[in-house]
């Protein structure tokens, strides 16, 4: 009895984790699933009734808006955040004294919360006393900079805001990856009088592809994810004007009470997700068998 | 022969003038971007230590004429947060109820699990691990109706042990993921000898693994409580008027309709809200950065 309690144990304190996941994460994406397929509106129903939600979702102007957000916001986002968080990094490894200090000052946005992140942004880009009162103060009578009240501008001032919390996290992805590069190979194209700018193009920037590759994909699903940053920054607005797929979701699940496009959005925000994750955890679990 | 000499040294100079200017060149853009990532911050707490008057006239980026901590008092007491106007303070305090139970909970099944998976392995083990890895990566948005509606069966709809067993459930991938890859680089002839010495299965993890976990137990407990301080989602999905967290509090705060904008209200509400995650990765920023980088970068 205790040898066969022995040899089980393991698994017994693994198993109340993997149930719950099982449950929680795959047991309720079945559930999500199979209600986007129904004709549910306020009340969950269990029919199944074809593809008609994701008919209504990709005849709504909203989800159109929503998709093509994400898209905007989604590549300046990830484009910006790591051309500036690249650039810090290549900056801050020429052996500077002041490192220690100025990591700190780049990275703090990502430990706030985004809601905290939108709050300050609104203030900053308000227009009647934020950055643009500040420059026609100056005496610049005509400067506007009212990005986020401007239907047109608002998903850039999400972007502003976004670059600003993840850019230094990508800093510290890539600076720990320059760390990284094999410094024999540096000092060899040194001695060669090699330019350092043609070090870093030819030598290390390419030795880090791994490392783009993964602050692609946190950033990535960062912006799929992206919800309270857009709450506390726009609301969504100015009308629907920078409603993200995520924002949707949830206006359809607690305030419109239509179970059904909540479902069906939510399935295709996990869609796009596993389109950019799966191959990369594929990868990466193979790499590590090998 | 003169110029022989002096060539040299007029090529040093030359080169030590420019090694000059890039140097400079380089302080000044990284004291620059210093200046971009540091300017909301310093925003923040001016406009909170300023009267509403002085915001109006004043510039954004001035220093405040004459501080006040009234915001300050506003912000954690008497702000109105819909039709309750207590201001943050109870709200703060749902974020630490709720915090310090689901890191507490979720560290602890991470390392129980990272221990199972890294050091006794059995058959199927590396599928379960797959599985939760898997988890982590999901948009909660897949789960939030079905789980509105499970807390409502369950009796903890709207309730703060609500908030605590989703944030546990939803932890518990990347507490497995890092304790995970920490056990797995420790030897597993350490488990072999222990055995033949007669040590089970938890007397192995309290004497050997546990004391040696101190840098992941604080990487995780980090990881953790930044992600369910700074929740939102959950948070505004599944409380209800009093157990709302801090983060919904706050936005509520801001984005309330009614009277005169209190702009200097709104940026105390926010430092009050940012402050035990500022805090925490003031005195820890190492094991913080651990932990972010941990998921994304190899080994």
């Amino acid at each position: 009895m205790t040898e066969w309690l022995e040899r089980h144990i393991p698994k017994m304190v693994l198993a109340p984790s993997f149930i719950a996941v099982l449950v929680f994460v795959y047991g309720f994406i079945a559930w999500t699933a199979w209600v986007s397929l129904t004709r549910s509106r306020l009340l969950p129903k269990y029919e199944i009734d074809g593809l008609i939600q994701y008919e209504r979702l990709f005849n709504a102007p909203r989800w159109d808006t929503a998709m093509s957000n994400l898209f905007v916001f989604g590549t300046l986002f990830i484009l910006i955040s790591m051309v500036l968080g690249l650039m810090l990094a290549i900056l801050l490894d020429q052996k500077i004294r002041t490192e220690g200090v100025l990591r700190t000052i780049y990275l703090y946005p990502m430990a706030l919360s985004l809601i905290v992140t939108g709050t300050a942004w609104k203030w900053i880009m308000n227009p009647g006393l934020g950055l643009e009162a500040m420059v026609r103060g100056w005496g610049f009578d005509s400067f506007t900079f009212d990005w986020v009240i401007n239907p047109d501008k608002a998903i850039y001032a999400v972007v502003i805001a976004g670059v600003w919390q993840a850019s230094g996290f990508v800093m510290a992805l890539f600076l720990a990856g320059l760390r990284g590069v094999d410094g024999e190979i540096i000092k060899a194209a040194q001695v060669d009088g090699i330019p350092t700018w043609r070090i870093y193009t030819a030598i290390i920037i390419p030795s880090m592809a791994p490392i783009f590759l993964s602050a692609f994909i946190v950033l990535a699903h960062l912006a799929i994810k992206s919800f309270d940053l857009v709450i506390a920054l726009t609301g969504g607005g100015p009308g629907y004007a920078t409603d993200l797929p995520a924002t949707y979701m949830y206006t359809m699940a607690f305030s419109r009470g239509d179970i059904g496009q909540a479902a069906s959005s939510a399935m295709v925000m996990m869609g796009v997700v596993f389109a950019i994750i799966v191959p990369y955890l594929y990868s990466e679990l193979r790499a590590k068998h090998d | 022969m003169t110029d022989v000499t002096l060539a040299p040294a007029a090529a040093a100079s030359r080169r030590n003038w420019s090694h000059f200017a890039l140097r400079w060149t380089l302080f000044t853009l990284l004291g620059l971007f210093a200046l971009f990532y540091l300017m909301p911050l310093f925003v923040m707490i001016t406009t909170s230590l300023k009267s509403l008057e002085e915001i109006r006239t004043g510039s954004l980026i001035a220093f405040p004429r004459e501080v006040t901590f009234d915001a300050w008092r506003t912000a954690w007491s008497e702000a109105c947060t819909g039709i309750q106007c207590e201001g943050l303070r109870p709200f703060f305090w749902n974020s630490v109820v709720i915090a310090v139970p689901a890191v507490a909970i979720s560290t602890m099944l991470g390392a129980a699990n990272g221990y199972v998976i890294a050091q006794w392995r059995f058959r199927g083990a590396n599928l379960i691990f797959s599985l939760m890895l898997f988890g982590c990566f999901i948009p909660f948005q897949v789960v939030l109706l079905p789980m509105a509606r499970m807390l409502g069966l369950m009796g903890l709809a709207g309730s703060i042990p609500g908030l605590i067993f989703v944030h546990v459930i939803y932890g518990i991938g990347f507490t497995t993921l890092f304790f995970r890859n920490f056990y797995v680089t420790i030897p597993q002839d350490l488990v072999k000898a222990a055995k033949v010495d007669g040590a089970g299965f938890f007397r192995i993890f309290w004497s050997i693994f546990l004391p040696l976990s101190l840098p992941i137990i604080v990487v995780t407990v980090i990881w953790q409580f930044t992600q369910i301080w700074n929740d939102f989602l959950f948070g505004v999905s599944f409380s209800q008027a009093g157990t709302q967290p801090v983060t919904v509090a706050l936005n509520n705060i801001v984005n309330s309709t009614t009277g005169v904008k209190e702009y200097n209200v709104d940026m105390a509400a926010a430092i009050i809200a940012a402050l035990p995650t500022l805090l925490v990765y003031a005195v820890a920023g190492k094991y913080f950065i651990r932990g972010l980088t941990a998921g994304s970068v190899k080994g």
